[in-house]
Parts: structure tokens; C-alpha cells; sequence
């Protein structure tokens, strides 16, 4: 039996959908205004000279150029770190189990201002300079759980009898690895990956703490926010990150999508 | 004599022999899973946590500015200073009204996904809920920088409607008004709402999803009208649900310093205290001391909200 939903509940969804939505759009407005000393609506004028301004500033490209390596090398250590504990709580039964979860998702539980207080509270004390790789280590700690997540539930839906199975014709722990566990966590990896490259390649908070004087593209649009030099030039920028961050989200999205339903139904 | 270097077999026996010691010794193996990532965490993350914790015993030199490794209670003396209370109090304060409002906002699109979207339109849904909880922060708060700009979106719509009267009213009244929206604790508040949402639906509608149809079709034929099968049956079983998302929308509030320096009064949260006293003041200590708050906040939170099966709901 299908029932329709009252217009009411129709109304508050899409009012709240669009909500969450319209926001997003002006920032795309805004990247073709050309007024540039104030946020004036409607825009007086469009033109696409920002988009130029912006490709010829050579510090955009520098944090660019950071944020992309940070954000490579945290997800290519979230995935192995991620893994092995999904494969590890998927598939043992051991004591303390419920705490390993409970760390992993613990950077992303508490404030991110904690985490990053934190790290700057041991870098301090342990006398370390700020480099590449102090921002590496707080983009990695909290990149785990998405991968962790990922990997966890497609485990979970593997069914043990196709390892046994495997075992059982004669291959070894690696070859089942390779050939029965690796193509089924293929995927559900990928959109770990995907996602933890997102939410790295966009972290501010953490990275005020942890990256001295280096300027991701998170910190170099946050101190445009606070001292504004060329205002459409943060627009035109924050244009490109939607798009850099979408395209990875959407990616994600496909890769998990079957498997979601499956997990969806089994509820 | 046998050739040195191994051959294809012996090299096949060689990970055949190590499978084979794994499969014996599934403990040794779990180890050997486990201990890259706790390593980590371990040192990284519980070491760092560790450190914080140490430094938010240590005190300040109010005359030479230098940090005194002493264990003492000095410092978190400090935040009882009214002053800093007031920061705390006003945190926690936003952080409950934007968890309230949020749970409020969120519940009808997550009833409307689990209940009543199929198919096409609930892919459509979820990707509308995920986009903007994936896309990139700091351009989402932006966004509400331009619509809430003294010229922008929100006085241009006012001035065409009619409605400048009632938006100058509203900026004059004391505490959430201000000069302008982004310049107003109502502008902070917006953002967060608007930032934190997708945190609200999406364990809302994973628990309403759970709810079973027996259920539902049993209030009916007992008797229940939709209301009365909506508050006794459907809403106590989405209530995990809203506690869960509400340690996101609560934790994240709390910890927040970007928002309410772009969108908010001049005034300090939570976050830009901890934030200024690490690096304006250099007051490691303070800002250590002050970053405890939350954690002991979350701390009971989720124990109670554990309690409430709220876990079971994530």
C-alpha cells in the first residue's frame, strides 16, 4: 500500500532542500560581478575577467599546489590505515573491538578545534617544526574514518562463504586477497579514497594549527574572508573548489551507489 | 649446489608458508592488521590528545609570557572568570538552538525521503542531502557572507517585498540583532543551521527507514489515526535518530571558530577563544583548558546519548 504524503510534508521538503541549495548558486552569480569593492545585489554589471585575474595569481596556484599533494598523501595513508582496520573489525571478533571503532571515529566526533589544538599542543611540545608533513598528519587522522567506513560496510555485505570457498579450492591468504576480497572492497576503496581527498582538500580548521605559514586553499581563501584583497578573485576560486570537490563526491557516489541500496534494504 | 636465488615455486612457498602461519595463527595476524592503524591514532592523535591535556595543567608567566611546565589548577580557574563563562554559556547556547531548529528543518525532508520517495526521486534526494554536506565548507559559509551583506540578497529581497521595515526591526532588537544580517548573532546563527542540516537529516531518515510498515498498517487497524500513529509509533522510533544527528550538529557548533568570525558579532565562541589564546596571546595553556569544555560536554553527550540508542541509529 503506497500512501501520498500531505502537502504540508511536501512543502517543508522541498523548502528545505532548496534551503540547503540557493546558497550555493550565488556564489556562481557572484564570480561574474563587476562590482568589486562590495557584495552588491544584483550584480551591476558580468564579465569574465576574474576568472583571468585569478589563473595570473601565482599564490593561488601555490596553495593549490599544496592542498593537492596534502590532500594525495593524507588519502593515500587514510586508504592503507583505513583498510586494515576495516578488514581487522569486519572480520575478528577481539577484545577492545568496540574501542578501536570508537578511536577511529573519534577525530571526527569531537570539534575539529580540539584535534587541531591538540596536534598543536604535541608539535609544540615535542619541539617539531611546521612542515608538508605536520599538516599530512592531522588531514590522515581524521581522512581514516571515511575510508574505514566505506570499507567496514562493503565487508560487512561480502559474504565469508566466497573466502572460504576460495581457501577451500586451494588458494592462499594473499591469493584470495587479490583475487576474491580486493575486487569486491575495489570500489567501496575508491569512494573511501574519493571522499577523504574531498574533506582534505577542504579542511581549514584543522590546518590553522597545524601548517604555520603555508597556505593551503582552505587558509588562503579564509584570510581573503578576513582581509579581502580582490573579492571576485575569492569568488572565482570558490567556484573552482565546488567544482574540484564536487566531481569526486559525485564519483564516490556511483561507485557505492548499488551497494547502499543493498545495505538500504537489508535494514 | 642449489641455485641461490629462489625459484617461481619456492617464492609461491615462501607467501604459501606465511598464508599458511596466518591462517594457524589468526591472532598473530589480527595484530599485524591492527597495528599500523592504532600506531597512528595512538601517537598521533591520543599522544597529541595527551599533550593537550598536560598543557592545559601548565600556567602562564604573566610577566615573562613563557610557558611554566607546573602542574596546577590555576589555569582552568581562569575559566571561571566571567568573562570566559560568558563565552561558554553563550556557545553551548547556540549550539542547542541550532541543534533544536535543525532537528525541526531536517525531520519533514528526511519523513518525506523515507516514506514517501521511491526509486529515481530517492537517489535524487540523497544526492541533493549529500552534496552540500560534502561540498567544500568554507564556500558554503561564504555564501551566506553575500546573502547577508548589509547590500546584498536579504535587503534587496526586503526592499522589494516591502519587508525592510521588518528586517530593520528585527537588526535593532538587542542581543540577535546587530548593523547588519552577517554582522549579527542571527547571521551565525543561519550559517550554522544551514552548514550542520545534512548532519540532521540523514540520521533521521536512516532511522525512519527503520521503522517496520507492520508497525504502522498495526496502528491503523487498532484504530490510530495518522497523528496519533505519527506521535506514539513513528516519532519515539525516529527519536535515536535526532539524538544522533544532534551530536553532529551539537559537536560541531561548539567547535566552530570559522563561521562566527566571517558571519557573527564581535563577540568570542567557543572556538575563536581557543583559537586567539593559542596564537594571538600565546596562551597554550588557556587555549588547552579551554578545548577541554567540549570534550567533556561531548563526553556526556554521548554517553547519554548511547543511553538512548542513538549509536545504534549512526
Amino acid at each position: 500500500m503506497r500512501s501520498r504524503p500531505p502537502l504540508s510534508v511536501t512543502i517543508a521538503a522541498i523548502a528545505g532542500l532548496l534551503f540547503l541549495h540557493l546558497p550555493l548558486a550565488f556564489i556562481f552569480l557572484y564570480a561574474f560581478t563587476t562590482e568589486e569593492k562590495s557584495y552588491q545585489f544584483p550584480p551591476p554589471g558580468f564579465t569574465l575577467n576574474w576568472f583571468a585575474v585569478a589563473w595570473n595569481r601565482p599564490d593561488i596556484w601555490q596553495a593549490l599546489g599544496l592542498s593537492l599533494r596534502v590532500a594525495t598523501v593524507a588519502t593515500g595513508i587514510a586508504i592503507v590505515l583505513g583498510t586494515l582496520a576495516a578488514a581487522a573489525v569486519a572480520r575478528y571478533r577481539f577484545f577492545g573491538r568496540e574501542a578501536v571503532s570508537l578511536l577511529i571515529t573519534l577525530p571526527i566526533a569531537l570539534p575539529g578545534i580540539v584535534t587541531g589544538i591538540a596536534l598543536r599542543a604535541a608539535l609544540n611540545l615535542a619541539d617539531i617544526p611546521f612542515s608538508f608533513w605536520t599538516i599530512v598528519i592531522g588531514h590522515a587522522t581524521f581522512c581514516i574514518v571515511v575510508v574505514y567506513n566505506n570499507a567496514v560496510a562493503r565487508l560487512r555485505r561480502t559474504q565469508g562463504s566466497l573466502i572460504e570457498a576460495s581457501m577451500d579450492l586451494g588458494a592462499d591468504g594473499f591469493q584470495t586477497f587479490r583475487y576474491v576480497v580486493l575486487p569486491q572492497l575495489g570500489t567501496a576503496l575508491l569512494a573511501g579514497g574519493m571522499l577523504a581527498f574531498a574533506l582534505s582538500f577542504d579542511e581549514v580548521i584543522v590546518t590553522t594549527f597545524t601548517a604555520g605559514q603555508q597556505q593551503t586553499l582552505p587558509i588562503w581563501m579564509f584570510s581573503e574572508l578576513i582581509r579581502p584583497r580582490q573579492r571576485p578573485v575569492t569568488n572565482v576560486v570558490a567556484v573552482m573548489v565546488i567544482a574540484v570537490t564536487l566531481i569526486p563526491i559525485l564519483a564516490a557516489y556511483y561507485l557505492t551507489r548499488d551497494g547502499d541500496a543493498v545495505e538500504g534494504s537489508s535494514k | 649446489m642449489s641455485l641461490a636465488l629462489p625459484s617461481p615455486d619456492e617464492k609461491g612457498g615462501l607467501l604459501r608458508r606465511l598464508s599458511d602461519l596466518f591462517m594457524r595463527r589468526p591472532k598473530l595476524f589480527l595484530a599485524l592488521l591492527l597495528a599500523p592503524p592504532l600506531a597512528w591514532l595512538g601517537i598521533a592523535y591520543l599522544g597529541s590528545l595527551a599533550a593537550l591535556l598536560a598543557q592545559s595543567f601548565f600556567s602562564i608567566d604573566e610577566f615573562s609570557g613563557l610557558i611554566v611546565r607546573e602542574f596546577t589548577l590555576k589555569t582552568y580557574g581562569e575559566l571561571l572568570a566571567p568573562a570566559n563563562l560568558d563565552i561558554i554559556i553563550r556557545t553551548v547556547t547556540m549550539a542547542a538552538l541550532v541543534t533544536l531548529l535543525g532537528a525541526v528543518i531536517a525531520f519533514p525532508i528526511a519523513y518525506f525521503a523515507a516514506r514517501y520517495a521511491r526509486g529515481r526521486l530517492k537517489a535524487v534526494f540523497y544526492l541533493l542531502i549529500m552534496l552540500p554536506l560534502w561540498s567544500s565548507y568554507l564556500v558554503r559559509v561564504y555564501a551566506w557572507k553575500l546573502i547577508l551583506a548589509k547590500e546584498g540578497v536579504v535587503t534587496y529581497l526586503a526592499d522589494h517585498t516591502g519587508t525592510r521595515a521588518l528586517l530593520d526591526a528585527w537588526l535593532s532588537l538587542p542581543i540577535v540583532g546587530g548593523p547588519s544580517l552577517s554582522i549579527s548573532y542571527t547571521g551565525t546563527f543561519l550559517v550554522f543551521l544551514y552548514l550542520w542540516l545534512p548532519f540532521m537529516i540523514l540520521p533521521i531518515q536512516a532511522s525512519l527507514e527503520r521503522v517496520p510498515k507492520s508497525l504502522i498498517e498495526a496502528a491503523g487497524d487498532l484504530g490510530a489515526d495518522p497523528r496519533k500513529t505519527f506521535t506514539t509509533v513513528i516519532f519515539p522510533l525516529a527519536l535515536p535518530g535526532i539524538v544522533a544527528g544532534s551530536i553532529f550538529t551539537f559537536s560541531l557548533t561548539l567547535g566552530d571558530y570559522i563561521t562566527p568570525q566571517i558571519v557573527g558579532s564581535s563577540t568570542l565562541f567557543l572556538g575563536q577563544a581557543v583559537y586567539t589564546q593559542q596564537g594571538v596571546a600565546g596562551n597554550i595553556p588557556l587555549a588547552a583548558a579551554f578545548s577541554v569544555v567540549p570534550i567533556v560536554i561531548m563526553g556526556i553527550y554521548l554517553t547519554v546519548a548511547k543511553r538512548m540508542g542513538a549509536f545504534d541509529a549512526l
